[in-house]
């Protein structure tokens, strides 16, 4: 395929206009030029001696805003500093992003992207209510509900990693198909749901916490250890860094890729439940809408190149709890929902281009 | 490797050509199948003038969002932003309003171009990826719009500026002219003159058009501002119809036109693409809605608009893999894909 030029040579040649994310082309010289191994290296402390700025603003850039967006929140802003406020608000609106976003800097880090989470949320939630509603057990719904989120990941991931469709192109498909499927499981309309086995993962607060964020807590911790302890970690890496390289190496890049999307699929259709379970309804319309911009939002503004090769499960967390505290910070002070989104987007761009990897 | 065994020799090279034709002219050929359907099923009723001229009429304003994004494409970049364009054009068209439609036209288009300037620069100057940039201008513009609107449905004020949606030529509304006016126009750009060339270019190899001296950075920067104004142009052109400009006009938007170019064969690599097919893929994808009105029209069976979707989307599936089959064999036969 010609969409891969592997550029390491001349740094100064390889800009502007990178592939559209998701080509495994090495865009940003400095991304993906040395391979998976140094960027791995990379995440571990600094290379000795002297951290520079951009190196300090492209690990801890979003981390630092977040900390100066919530001290400023905590002397301006009355009552933030409860748990009330920091728990029920903040956190549980963060938590679906964040769970999605964790999928989302998998798949991103083997070099893809995945356009379908908002579609697969919507399934994944009709699947589960309809099945509550049937009159099955609240467990036995919600796992056939991730067992079709999953075999959506796995239409993705087929389609990537055997077809070698292009990640944007084949999440697209599903993107698209998906929510028509979701709407024919209910026929399109809002069905209310009283359910409170099924709705637990919604609305329970086990030890005055929301479950939500019990649940982005775990699975965040999870995926991190995943990333940094095992193999298919470091295969991700090396996937999303060179693939070509990687397979020469016999990995196996395909199945590396099948499961981050069917991962993406599973952590979708979960927050998919939580959709459905704390709006105490199942709305094939609305559920997951602009999810996916969202999590890849959190996603990059954390740092993490769209080209792969590299993952920080923290850093997705720490975006999206940042553009939630955002809009909320925004919104606190009399500014508009709409200005608000237009201050998001200005940070994103601002964000990378602090963050951008190719400086000298 | 799993693909298809291919015999050696001449007889490759035929399937080959085969292939390419079925790339090339795949999308138009399914077209011609769904539309010779649609007259033996539906007879007279969606053979007729009217069902033509509103059909074409509603299919103009996704013909110029995905012209534009035909341009983007091939350069190997992307334009997520059009859809939230769409109703930035749309909103500052209709506050134009009551000077007239032309006026409107110019606003909304220099709009949509505004934004296209803001992407370009980012893109070619600050070096940032395409994606992500067009995905925050995705959410700003929408919020500018929105907050321009006064988060309300912009109306438009009656009379001139509405005329767009009645007015028509042998037959045909003026907007169905205008999109395919404009997509000549692009074809012809793109083959007749160095800055057509120079797209295709860039997209083949960025490293060799600027090695050999091509402007990459003016041309990329053209490019989006060409698919802003566009989609600016097509924001106007709803506004203009329906008489307004709702708070979710072009949600989506980007997504059903990159869905178009796609369909049309033109690579999202980059560097391969034809802008007729573009048009020919936004026909395809609309006429499948339309098919699905008249089918409900007949009675037999109920169709429920949410299959559109679901049709839609297998229609991509069927396609993409298509031409990954298409792009695997002329590998094979020598010519990188």
């Amino acid at each position: 395929m010609s969409s891969r030029p592997d550029t390491p040579a001349s740094p100064a040649a390889a800009e502007p206009d990178g592939q559209p994310a998701g080509t495994t082309a090495g865009t940003g010289p400095g991304t993906t030029a040395g391979g998976a191994t140094a960027e791995g290296a990379s995440t571990e402390g600094g290379r000795g001696g002297r951290v520079r700025w951009s190196v300090w603003a492209q690990r801890y850039g979003a981390l630092a805003a977040l900390a100066a967006l919530f001290v400023y929140n905590a002397i301006a802003t009355p009552y933030f500093l409860t748990p009330q406020s920091l728990l029920f608000i903040l956190l549980r609106q963060a938590a679906p992003i964040a769970i999605v976003a964790v999928g989302m800097a998998i798949v991103i880090g083997t070099g893809g992207i995945d356009l379908s989470v908002g579609s697969v949320m919507a399934i994944a939630g009709q699947v589960g209510a309809v099945l509550v509603l049937g009159g099955q057990p609240a467990l036995l719904a919600v796992l056939a509900a991730l067992l079709v989120a999953a075999l959506c990941g796995l239409f993705n991931g087929t389609l990537v990693a055997r077809f070698g469709v292009q990640p944007i192109i084949a999440t697209l498909i599903l993107f698209i198909a998906g929510r028509g499927i979701a709407q024919l499981i209910t026929g399109g309309e809002l069905q209310p749901l009283s359910n409170p086995d099924f709705q637990w993962i919604g609305l329970a607060r086990p030890l005055g916490v929301p479950a939500q964020v019990i649940i982005a807590v775990v699975v965040a911790v999870v995926a991190w250890l995943v990333m940094r302890l095992t193999v298919y970690g470091r295969y991700v890496l090396a996937v999303g860094g060179n693939e070509t390289a990687s397979r020469l190496a016999g990995l196996p890049a395909a199945r590396v890729k099948l499961l981050a999307y069917v991962t993406s699929g599973v952590l979708a259709g979960l927050v998919g439940l939580i959709a459905v379970s704390a709006t105490s309804a199942s709305d094939a319309n609305n559920t997951g809408v602009g999810m996916e911009l969202d999590a890849i939002a959190a996603v990059a503004v954390a740092g993490t190149p769209l080209t792969g090769g590299k993952v920080t499960i923290p850093g997705a967390v720490v975006g999206a709890v940042l553009l939630k505290l955002l809009q909320n910070t925004l919104i606190s002070k009399g500014v508009t929902k709409e200005v608000a989104q237009i201050v998001t987007g200005a940070v994103i761009v601002l964000a990378l281009w602090l963050q951008r990897q190719d400086t000298p | 490797m799993t693909t298809v065994d291919t015999p050696a020799g001449t007889s490759t090279g035929r399937r080959v050509q085969v292939g390419l034709l079925l790339q090339r002219q795949g999308a138009l050929i399914a077209l011609v199948v769904l539309v010779v359907f649609g007259v033996l099923r539906y007879g007279e009723r969606f053979a007729t003038g009217f069902n033509l001229s509103s059909f074409t009429g509603d299919t103009a304003k996704y013909g110029l969002v995905a012209l534009g994004m035909t341009f983007v494409i091939m350069t190997g970049g992307i334009d997520l932003s059009v859809g939230s364009v769409v109703a930035l054009g749309g909103v500052v068209g209709v506050g134009v309003s009551e000077y007239g439609l032309l006026p409107g036209l110019l606003a909304g288009t220099a709009a949509g171009a505004a934004v296209g300037v803001v992407n370009g620069l980012l893109i070619t100057r600050l070096r940032l990826q395409p994606f992500i940039v067009t995905l925050a201008t995705l959410l700003a513009v929408r919020g500018l719009a929105l907050t321009l609107a006064g988060t309300r449905a912009a109306v438009a004020a009656p009379g001139g500026f509405q005329s767009l949606g009645s007015w028509s030529l042998l037959g045909l509304p003026v907007a169905a002219w205008a999109m395919f006016l404009a997509f000549l126009v692009g074809a012809a750009v793109l083959h007749y003159t160095p800055w057509g060339r120079q797209v295709l270019a860039i997209g083949g190899n960025v490293d060799a058009a600027r090695l050999m001296g091509l402007p990459v950075a003016r041309t990329t920067f053209s490019v989006y501002v060409l698919s802003g104004a566009l989609a600016g142009c097509a924001g106007v052109f709803l506004g203009s119809q329906n008489g307004s400009v709702d708070t979710a006009a072009g949600q989506g938007w980007e997504l059903t036109a990159i869905a178009a170019v796609v369909v049309g064969g033109t690579l999202l690599t980059g560097g391969v693409g034809s802008v007729l097919s573009s048009l020919v893929g936004v026909l395809l994808l609309q006429l499948i809605f339309n098919l699905i009105v008249f089918e409900n029209g007949r009675g037999a069976v109920t169709i429920s608009s949410f299959w559109e979707s679901v049709i839609r989307g297998a229609f991509l599936l069927v396609v993409v893999l298509l031409q990954v089959r298409l792009v695997r064999r002329r590998g094979e036969a020598g010519r990188p894909a």
